[in-house]
């Protein structure tokens, strides 16, 4: 088996018994972003002179942590003290940020080491990762097809074995998706779970953190070393991680399967339900019970999210200005036209499409019909989800209604690429957990994954891991990779 | 037609805490500049706020002291507006659940201006809308090519109060600003220096004929850098509307600046400029609950000037100007406070603190807790005369050398040999001296003349250059005259 097939788990392994070294890992993988990227773009840049520096530091002391040495390789709208963090866009050209997110000190203080930074739309403001305006990423499953999105990126990087993990964010389905489109494991923490201080926001009370990995082990041990308590985000829960890798083993017997009747009524692929019926019976079979439960309010998702996840857009990318950091518009005649025509220069059309929407929706006049309207909506939701996990452990959907789309297809249809993220927003409006795992694939030209979404409750994660572990045990679709 | 303003006012506070709203940035007036910044106050793409308690419980005393109704919960909302000096073009504020409602503040006489006392209207309690709590911008400053930005106070804490409607004159604003700044500074919630910027004041003001209920078309003037600024820019803004009404001209809501140099407003932006905030909750912190610590806050709140000069005037016997004066610096107040902690004779003590020290520490450039008299020495002067040991016109020249010297009353007045003759025997022998020299008046007294004997008074007191006890003398001259 060669380096780069490594899982997180099976890196770290060895690396603590010393058969390679951190050294060794990195080489591994700098050598297959080499080959690939060109053709791939699932990298936004990297330092491989550093990241040997910091594998070499770990080769030179004892373990720190349950990852030493373990290359991740991270979304570019993650804060990482001295380096770029463009967010996919020419506003951030030039930004390093000058201070470290929590999540990097806490993969730090477990041993491993920062890779480079992966791909995204533009400020994760999409379903395909082609709205960055550096280079879309192609799905590494079939070249002409996109690998989801906005974390597309970090999906690509980890299915092509360019990264044996690494970190996304998740604010209406952008780990999950792509994931699905890749082959990968996705997983969205709970909202809180993870801190969010040092992830450049899109929607603050949607985005998360959390990690895309070749298997459900690797993303409980990622999972493990990120999320926690922080004093620098408000909003981050109390409780201390429990142990996520344990309960993979702990067996699915006489768990409760909900099957919410609004995600499996008409509009999708029917390989992909196939797939996902298939996957139910499997879990079946390992002594859980499928029952059909409903999610009322499910239509109204889609809509209540693209006004509160724009609105609060529209105040977050209102700070890239030009006066203080990143692209400034030349000889401005003065601060109204400096801002216009930064933001008119440094922002891409989707990401402007959702400053002006959200402007709208909180403008007076508007405000009560748009934001106050998606706030009740999104209230129904997560009680919907609450009344759902009175009489469920989890709930199973697919994770999109079909598999990987052509590049182009939809970038100039907004509305059909809104529509990709369907079954992923309303976990981010409950703020709930959900993790996409392989669950099939299917033959288009190219053979494609398919994604199993397993909904977990408010902390559920534990419940999430105990099915993708049972799940994993009865299949192998996660073993495949693309391009050999 | 006769025409009258109404008033009211949007007052911003700078509070006083060790770190900022939402960082660990240290909240400091005069470092270099940029000096006190981080990812929060900078606004740096990632960086997340998080809420100061000590700022929250200030602003919760501060409604406390002003009987402002607490919310249980209050909020964070978002507002939004580019400027330059405002590092993420939305400012943390508190939009529809603000910390305080509701209450009000009773105007003290003594700060209306010197000038003004006649117009004064006794008791005036002017009823507040709310208090909210916001975070500060930073401050630009603007050279001959090109414009600097101190991010130093941006995401300082700061206090806004909003008044109703219930001023009426521009003395009234005078005097409702220095009575505020006096309980703030009573709260130790802000130095409320307004040329520091510490104490910042929005005015809205509008005219109606007197007789009027509906409200005249409203102007708000900004940029008022001291308490008498306010009064001048409001009595200019009421002269001008008022006369634009009487030419038959008519008003536009808008926003003016007053210009301190030209003694003028001048319109900075109509009601059609006007932003839209765009306020939503800021879904970066949580809803604050307010019950688990108010009642901790409720025991820091302090006896307020109105309150301290009552109990002035009625338990220590205090005149009514005097307590007004020691009240209105709250070191001086608690400094009388010490002074008469063991003295009977509490107005002497007034008497000496308000005409005496305040003299001395003006002419020495000193503020009151400099003085080189302590509290407890003054206190001991007074004991002095009280005892008849010297006379009040005494403890005024030994109070003097008191603070040159910083020695004790009795020190002073032992070595100047200034204590007072009470001594029977030797008063009695005086007399007799004065008696027989003047046998002419004492005729007079004799004839039914009394008034006289002050004449006596003054002959015995200048034989004993001052010392004898002018009490003992007339009452030994009036035994020995049979009167």
């Amino acid at each position: 088996m060669e380096l780069h097939e490594f899982t997180v788990s099976e890196a770290a392994a060895t690396v603590r018994r010393r058969e390679v070294s951190s050294t060794d890992l990195v080489r591994a993988l700098l050598a297959r972003m080499e080959a690939l990227e060109p053709a791939l773009g699932a990298m936004l840049h990297w330092d491989a002179e550093a990241a040997l520096a910091e594998a070499r530091a770990r080769d030179a002391e004892p373990p720190i942590g349950p990852l030493h040495g373990v290359p991740i390789a991270l979304k570019d709208n993650l804060s990482v003290k001295g380096q770029f963090c463009s967010c996919a866009s020419r506003i951030l050209q030039g930004y390093r940020a000058p201070y470290d997110a929590t999540v990097v000190e806490k993969l730090r203080q477990a041993g491993a080491v920062l890779l480079g930074r992966t791909n995204m739309d533009e400020f994760a403001m999409g379903s395909s990762t082609e709205s960055s305006v550096i280079c879309p990423t192609r799905n590494p499953w079939d070249f002409e097809r996109t690998p989801g999105g906005s974390s597309g990126g970090s999906a690509a990087a980890v299915a092509a074995r360019e990264s044996f993990a690494a970190l996304g964010s998740d604010t209406g389905g952008s780990i999950r998706q792509p994931a699905a489109f890749c082959g990968c494991v996705g997983l969205k923490p709970t909202y809180g779970r993870v801190s969010r201080y040092g992830l450049v926001a899109f929607a603050s009370s949607l985005d998360q953190i959390g990690p895309l990995a070749r298997d459900a082990q690797d993303a409980a041990r990622i999972l493990h070393a990120i999320s926690g308590p922080d004093p620098r985000d408000s909003t981050s829960l109390p409780d201390a991680p429990p142990d996520f890798v344990a309960a993979l083993g702990r067996g699915i017997r006489r768990l409760k399967l909900g099957l919410p009747r609004e995600y499996f009524s008409g509009g999708m692929d029917a390989d992909v339900e196939q797939a996902v019926r298939a996957a139910v019976r499997v879990l079946e079979g390992l002594g859980a019970e499928a029952v059909e439960i409903s999610l009322p309010h499910t239509e109204h998702a889609v809509a209540a999210y693209y006004v509160l996840a724009t609105a609060e857009a529209s105040a977050n990318l209102a700070r890239f200005d030009g006066v203080r950091y990143g692209r400034r518009a030349e000889n401005p005649a003065d601060p109204l036209e400096m801002y216009g025509r930064t933001r008119a220069e440094g922002f891409g059309a989707e990401v402007k499409r959702r400053i002006i929407l959200g402007t709208y929706v909180l403008s007076s006049g508007y405000h009560d019909a748009y934001y106050l309207h998606a706030q009740k909506v999104r209230t129904l939701i997560r009680r919907d989800f609450r009344q759902a996990f009175e009489r469920c452990d989890v709930l199973l959907t697919p994770t999109t209604p079909s598999p990987a789309f052509k590049l182009g297809e939809k970038i100039q249809d907004p509305l059909q690429m809104y529509l990709a993220d369907i079954f992923t927003i309303a976990a981010n409006l409950a703020g709930v957990c959900a993790l996409s795992l392989t669950c099939g694939f299917v033959e288009r030209e190219k053979k494609l994954p398919v994604g199993l979404q397993i909904i977990g409750p408010w902390m559920g994660e534990e419940t999430l891991f105990r099915v993708a572990g049972a799940y994993e045990q009865a299949s192998a679709w996660h073993k495949e990779a693309p391009l050999g | 037609m006769n025409y009258e303003a109404v008033i009211g006012l949007e007052v911003h506070v700078q509070l006083r805490t060790r770190t900022k709203m939402f960082c660990g940035c240290e909240n400091e007036f005069g470092a270099a500049p940029n000096t006190r910044t981080c990812p929060v106050c900078l606004g740096l793409p990632g960086a997340l706020p998080t809420p100061n308690h000590a700022a929250i419980h200030l602003v919760a005393l501060t409604g406390l002291m002003l009987g402002c109704e607490i919310a249980p919960r209050c909020k964070f909302d978002r507002k939004s507006y580019f400027y330059p000096d405002m590092p993420k073009n939305y400012q943390i504020s508190q939009y529809d659940l603000p910390t305080c409602r509701g209450g009000g503040l009773e105007i003290m006489r003594e700060s209306y201006p010197k000038d003004a006392q006649k117009k004064v209207v006794a008791g005036r309690y002017i009823r507040l809308v709310r208090i909210h709590l916001e975070e500060d911008v930073a401050k630009s400053f603007h050279f001959e090519t090109a414009s600097g930005i101190d991010f130093n106070r941006a995401g300082t804490p700061l206090m806004e109060i909003v008044t109703m409607p219930d001023l009426r004159s521009p003395e009234e604003a005078f005097a409702f600003l220095s009575t505020l700044k006096l309980v703030l500074l009573y709260g130790g919630v802000s130095d409320a220096d307004m040329e520091k910027g510490q104490l910042r004041c929005d005015c809205n003001v509008s005219v109606r004929p007197v007789g009027q209920e509906e409200l005249g078309t409203k102007v708000e003037i900004k940029n008022m850098n001291s308490i008498s600024g306010v009064r001048r820019a409001l009595a200019y803004e009421i002269e001008r509307q008022t006369e634009m009404l009487r030419g038959g001209g008519r008003l536009t809501q808008e926003t003016r600046r007053w210009d301190e140099a030209a003694g003028a407003t001048f319109a900075m932006r109509g009601k059609e400029m006007a932003h839209d905030y765009r306020y939503f909750p800021e879904p970066d912190l949580l809803p604050v609950d307010t019950a688990a610590w108010l009642d901790d806050v409720r025991r820091r709140v302090p006896e307020l000037p109105l309150a301290r000069k009552r109990r002035f005037v009625e338990m220590l016997k205090v005149s009514d100007s005097n307590a007004g004066v020691l009240v209105a610096d709250c070191a001086l107040a608690d400094w009388f406070e010490k002074a008469v902690k063991d003295v009977t004779n509490t107005q002497g003590v007034a008497n000496l603190v308000v005409n005496d020290l305040l003299r001395e520490l003006g002419a020495a450039g000193k503020g009151v807790t400099e003085s080189p008299v302590a509290p407890e020495a003054l206190g001991a002067l007074v004991a002095l005369t009280d005892a008849g040991r010297i006379s009040s016109s005494q403890a005024k020249e030994v109070f003097v050398e008191m603070f040159r010297t910083g020695r004790a009353a009795a020190e002073i007045v032992t070595e100047r040999g200034l204590e007072q003759v009470s001594d029977a025997g030797a008063i009695g022998k005086l007399c007799d001296e004065v008696l027989e020299g003047n046998a002419p008046i004492v005729v007079q007294i004799r004839a039914g003349n009394a008034k006289a004997v002050g004449n006596l008074v003054g002959q015995v007191m200048k034989l004993s250059k001052g010392k004898a006890n002018p009490a003992m003398v007339n009452a030994v001259l009036h035994r020995k005259l049979g009167l």
